[in-house]
């Protein structure tokens, strides 16, 4: 089992849920366990099969792309970072 | 590190007596304190963040600060900009900090440069002699912007950003280390992350995140302990968490990997898909951009409820913002909801009936309503990409904003 962090703006999909356990050996595996926990993520993590470009994954402190992407086995009891890309008071600039 | 530079300046004898509690420490010293009033630094933003900010490296003595910023203080900026006050409500924000920050340290300089940054003047304000630039903007345009004319001018980026109660911090200095663009090659486009402007930020966190920016500051002048370059921390208010991440440079990188003279700023608005500030003339693309959406007023509303018309009203806000203030006798389903459940079924993955929009009827008329009419209008837009009727749907002109100015003026603004 692995543990996901969810950050704060995501948290809106996974009915709060700060830490969520996911089984899989790889970090696609778990990313992929935890879209199909709450499916509304998935539209913010995937585009088809591939990781969104802004989306920031992290095992340990490490960036999973200095790793190896989706195929980095997850050891146990590692767990996972979303690190969500936000810009302060008016994140999206679009809203009224 | 080493210092960014080797300037000293001479301190008066007030001076030293002011800075006593940095002298008598080995780490600063006669020299540091020396070497900071010699120091330049330049704020984007004299908000949340731009507030400790301002405040403790005049107080630090930073010889000269330079703040950006085109705003005036509003009275909802007090809950967290606290180098402003009622007294400055209204006046520029540039003058407001300005003021305080003297009243505080009359030994400094403070330049103040009253516009909205933009690719057009970035290149003039950073290359007026800054020794670091400390990011304390609110939107990704700028956040972008204020990277790539620091990658290519070669200033370190002192970076904080916040939502809600969690905090990013980093020194981006692309001559020692990785560059925001290494991290965050491109943002998340509108519309696909929760919004902000409606999620708030804990009045304090801003005071945390920045007064940790002004402290990597003072390190990268000072050449003292390990500066924040090819780290990243994240700080979590409600868990008292701060956990560091590593970043690594980007050999692929579209602005650091290249030539400096090479780096060329962009048309930042269009890059991220949003303006960047109140003033700007970018017209965002959103779901209902290309509609011709039909509008009532909040007295078309009021009439049609009290008539009891054949007629559905929908408050598309976030559930807090109900708490705030909410018209009675709407249906309520936040404008994220609408817009996931019409991704999935366009998608494929979902049914109407699966989603939440199975509480809307294909054959009512509508009216839509958010806080002041842009969101209800992309969900009036969302709505008609997956079968509702655009003649039946109406966005209610300036939404409950407007409801509380003329309908109700005991209702809560915000």
């Amino acid at each position: 089992m692995a543990k996901i962090r969810i950050p704060t703006p995501l948290r809106a999909f996974t009915d709060g849920a700060a830490d969520i356990e996911v089984a899989g050996g790889t970090v696609g595996e778990a990313l992929n366990n935890l879209v199909d926990q709450h499916p509304e993520l998935r539209a913010h993590l995937f585009n088809q099969d591939e990781l969104r470009s802004f989306v920031n994954i992290f095992i340990g402190d490490e960036d999973i792309r200095f790793l190896q992407g989706l195929d980095t086995e997850i050891e146990a009891n590692e767990s996972l970072r979303i690190i969500p890309s936000i810009a302060g008071g008016r994140s999206l600039g679009v809203e009224n | 590190m080493e210092a960014l530079h080797s300037r000293l300046a001479d301190l008066s004898n007030d001076e030293v007596k002011r800075y006593s509690r940095h002298v008598i420490m080995p780490e600063v010293g006669m020299e540091g304190q020396r070497r900071l009033k010699a120091s330049s630094v330049l704020l984007i933003g004299t908000g949340g963040l731009g507030s400790p900010l301002a405040l403790y490296l005049a107080a630090a003595g930073i010889g000269r600060i330079g703040l950006v910023d085109y705003d005036v203080v509003d009275f909802t900026n007090l809950q967290r900009q606290v180098i402003h006050g009622v007294s400055t409500v209204g006046v520029s924000k540039l003058d407001s900090a300005a003021a305080r920050m003297l009243d505080l340290n009359p030994d400094i300089e403070v330049v103040k440069y009253n516009v909205p940054l933009t690719s057009e003047n970035a290149l003039r304000i950073f290359g007026e002699d800054w020794d670091v630039v400390i990011d304390g903007t609110d939107n990704f345009p700028t956040r972008y912007l204020v990277n790539d004319a620091c990658v290519k001018l070669g200033i370190p980026n002192v970076y904080g950003s916040i939502f809600r109660f969690e905090g990013q911090l980093s020194v981006f200095y692309a001559e020692q280390g990785p560059c925001y663009r290494c991290m965050f090659p491109e943002p998340p486009p509108p519309g696909l992350v929760p919004s902000c402007a409606e999620g708030g930020v804990l009045g304090i966190l801003p005071g945390t995140i920045g007064t940790m920016q002004a402290t990597e500051a003072i390190k990268l002048l000072l050449g003292a302990g390990d500066p924040m370059i090819g780290r990243m921390m994240l700080y979590d208010a409600l868990e008292m968490s701060f956990h560091t991440i590593k970043i690594r440079k980007d050999p692929a990188c579209p602005v650091c990997s290249v030539d400096k003279e090479a780096v060329v700023l962009l048309d930042y608005e269009q890059f991220c898909g949003m303006p960047a500030h109140d003033h700007s003339e970018f017209s965002s693309v959103g779901a209902a951009d290309e509609l011709d959406v039909q509008t009532v007023t909040v007295h078309d509303v009021k009439s049609a409820l009290e008539n009891g018309d054949d007629i559905l009203v929908i408050d598309v806000r976030d559930p807090h913002e109900w708490d705030i203030s909410a018209i009675k006798g709407t249906l309520r389903i936040p404008k994220p909801d609408i817009q996931l459940a019409k991704n999935g079924i366009q998608a494929g993955r979902k049914l109407w009936e699966e989603t939440v929009l199975q509480e809307i009827p294909k054959d009512k008329t509508l009216y839509v309503h958010c806080r002041s009419g842009v969101r209800s209008a992309d969900s009036i837009g969302f709505l008609s990409e997956i079968g509702y009727d655009l003649d039946k749907m109406y966005n209610v002109e300036g939404g409950i904003l407007a409801w509380a100015d003329e309908i109700d003026p005991e209702m809560p603004k915000y």
